[in-house]
């Protein structure tokens, strides 16, 4: 392993994955490292992405895709459904990865463009010199050695224990982290082209239950639920466990996930000096989907660049590196992510009774459109009763 | 105390990620608790889907 390099990626996940790959296009000497011995695996993730999103950075390939989702239905607490299907969903709905497939080809992206990579390979500590990061000390096997770099990039997931060594507070609140497990269930009837949306107080305290169909007779079905309330009984595995026996009692479970997905705010700022966050280390999830693997691939690009034309002027100082942390937040992505925590909060205190009249509202509509936007209009248009409320998220939308 | 149930911990890395000390660390398949630093406050408990720690009187 060399002890020096234009940029070192933390994280061999999507987010590090895509750093390195960029990093390396643009010609930086770039070395990823991954704690794990096997990229990809364990998976922690429900697998599903947007088809659009995901297709900026790689053609679609059976390889790694295990289902093309058609449809999605939300699934109120009293049983009514709200169906979308393609061509309505837009980007909402979208593939179902084989996720140990896909990180390891992001990976191999990285690596065909230049990249060294290192599995079993873990970042212990920064190394810090007047407060500026300049690499890590890393540890393989045993041995430990110092590796510098022009610029590091903390992609170390939902732990995101580095952003913190450099001082950087990333704790996640407690009832913003969502406690999460997940099946992966074969010999079982679903529809192989529809993900599937469980809400309500009995299924899914203040998050949701999922079904997302992993191709024939086969779905991820998981469970994520804020931390805070959490304890013997009434944990993330006893609710999958109650789903299970109510509607898949035969199903065989052939893959145990767990996780935690950070729903909060992201962090206040994404670089010091010497490093930048990117992904779920930089809190950058869906705060109502969860879902972080678009963000992360965004983020991982972006950081790269900036990390790039920062390094040609021979600056990496934080303020060379702020137009990563102002270019995300001012991006459609930053933008959305304020939004959709706004409705996040909004609807995470909504009863049972408010959810299933809102659903039963427009269970009959074609949307011509569906987005997070045209979802909330059509809700405020036909729940006058509920105007109050949905004051409060509409105002949200304003922004 | 925090007592970390091995034969429980699927190593996720869910509860490093709300301990506000920083006290846990996870080496691959190998959750730690940094005894130090950690404070009990029992919030890492809740994070865990399996219920895999808990806070014991035990010094
Ligand atoms: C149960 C569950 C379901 C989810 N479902 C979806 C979904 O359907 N769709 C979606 O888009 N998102 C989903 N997410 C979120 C998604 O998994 C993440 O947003 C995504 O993986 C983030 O990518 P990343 O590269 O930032 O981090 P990760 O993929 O978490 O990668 C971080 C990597 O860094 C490594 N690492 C950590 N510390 C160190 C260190 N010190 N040294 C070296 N390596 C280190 C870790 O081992 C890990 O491999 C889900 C999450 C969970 C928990
Ligand atoms: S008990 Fe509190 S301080 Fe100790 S590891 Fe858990 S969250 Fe951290
Ligand atoms: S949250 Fe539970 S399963 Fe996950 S690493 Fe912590 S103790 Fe282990």
């Amino acid at each position: 392993m060399k002890s020096e390099y234009d940029v070192l990626v933390i994280g061999g996940g999507p987010g590090g994955a895509v750093a390195a790959w960029t990093a390396a296009k643009k010609g930086l000497s770039t070395c990823l490292i991954e704690k794990r011995p096997a990229i990809g695996a364990p998976v922690r993730c429900a697998e599903g992405v947007g088809k659009k999103l995901l297709t900026e950075f790689l053609d679609p390939d059976p390889r790694w895709i295990s289902a093309d989702i058609k449809r999605a239905r939300i699934i109120a607490p009293d049983g009514t459904e709200i169906q979308l299907k393609e061509d309505q969903a837009g980007a909402e709905v979208g593939y179902v990865l084989d996720r140990k497939i896909f990180d390891r080809e992001l990976v191999w992206k990285a690596s065909e463009a230049g990249a060294d990579v290192y599995v079993k390979t873990r970042a212990v500590k920064p190394i810090l010199e007047d407060s500026i990061v300049k690499g890590a000390v890393v540890e393989s096997c045993g041995t430990q050695q110092e590796v510098r770099a022009a610029v590091t990039i903390a992609a170390d997931g939902v732990e995101s224990k580095f952003a913190r060594w450099c001082g950087i507070d990333s704790t996640v609140p407690v009832d913003e982290l969502m406690s999460c497990i997940q099946y992966l269930v074969t010999d079982i009837d679903v529809d192989p082209v529809c993900n599937d949306f469980y809400l309500g107080n009995e299924v899914a305290p203040q998050g949701y239950l999922w079904v997302f169909a992993k191709g024939e007779r086969c779905a991820n079905i998981g469970i994520g639920i804020p931390a805070a309330k959490r304890g013997p009984g009434n944990r993330a595995k006893d609710y999958l466990d109650h789903f299970m026996a109510e509607h898949y009692p035969d199903g065989k479970i052939i893959e145990c996930i767990f996780g935690g997905d950070p729903v909060c705010k992201p962090l206040d700022c994404t670089v010091t000096d010497g490093l930048m966050i990117v992904g779920d280390a930089a809190r950058v999830v869906d705060p109502i989907t969860g879902g972080g693997i678009g963000n992360a691939m965004v983020t991982g690009r972006l950081a790269a660049e900036v990390a790039a034309e920062a390094i040609a002027k021979g600056d990496t100082s934080k303020a060379a590196l702020m137009p990563y942390d102002e270019g995300w937040r001012n991006s459609k992505m930053g933008q959305g992510l304020e939004r959709n925590y706004k409705v996040k909060e909004f609807f995470i205190k909504l009863s049972d009774e408010k959810m299933n009249d809102l659903a039963d509202s427009i269970a009959h509509i074609d949307f011509a459109e569906f987005s997070v936007r045209a979802l909330v209009m059509e809700l405020i248009k036909r729940n006058p009763k509920m105007l109050f409320e949905l004051r409060e998220l509409k105002d949200a939308l304003k922004h | 105390m925090l007592n970390i149930r091995r034969e429980i911990c699927g190593y996720c890395g869910a509860c490093v990620s709300v301990c506000p000390e920083g006290a846990l660390e996870l080496i691959d398949a190998y959750l730690t608790v940094d005894s130090e630093t950690c404070i009990s406050c029992g919030i890492c408990t809740k994070a865990c889907p399996l219920g895999a720690l808990e806070v014991t009187d035990e010094v």
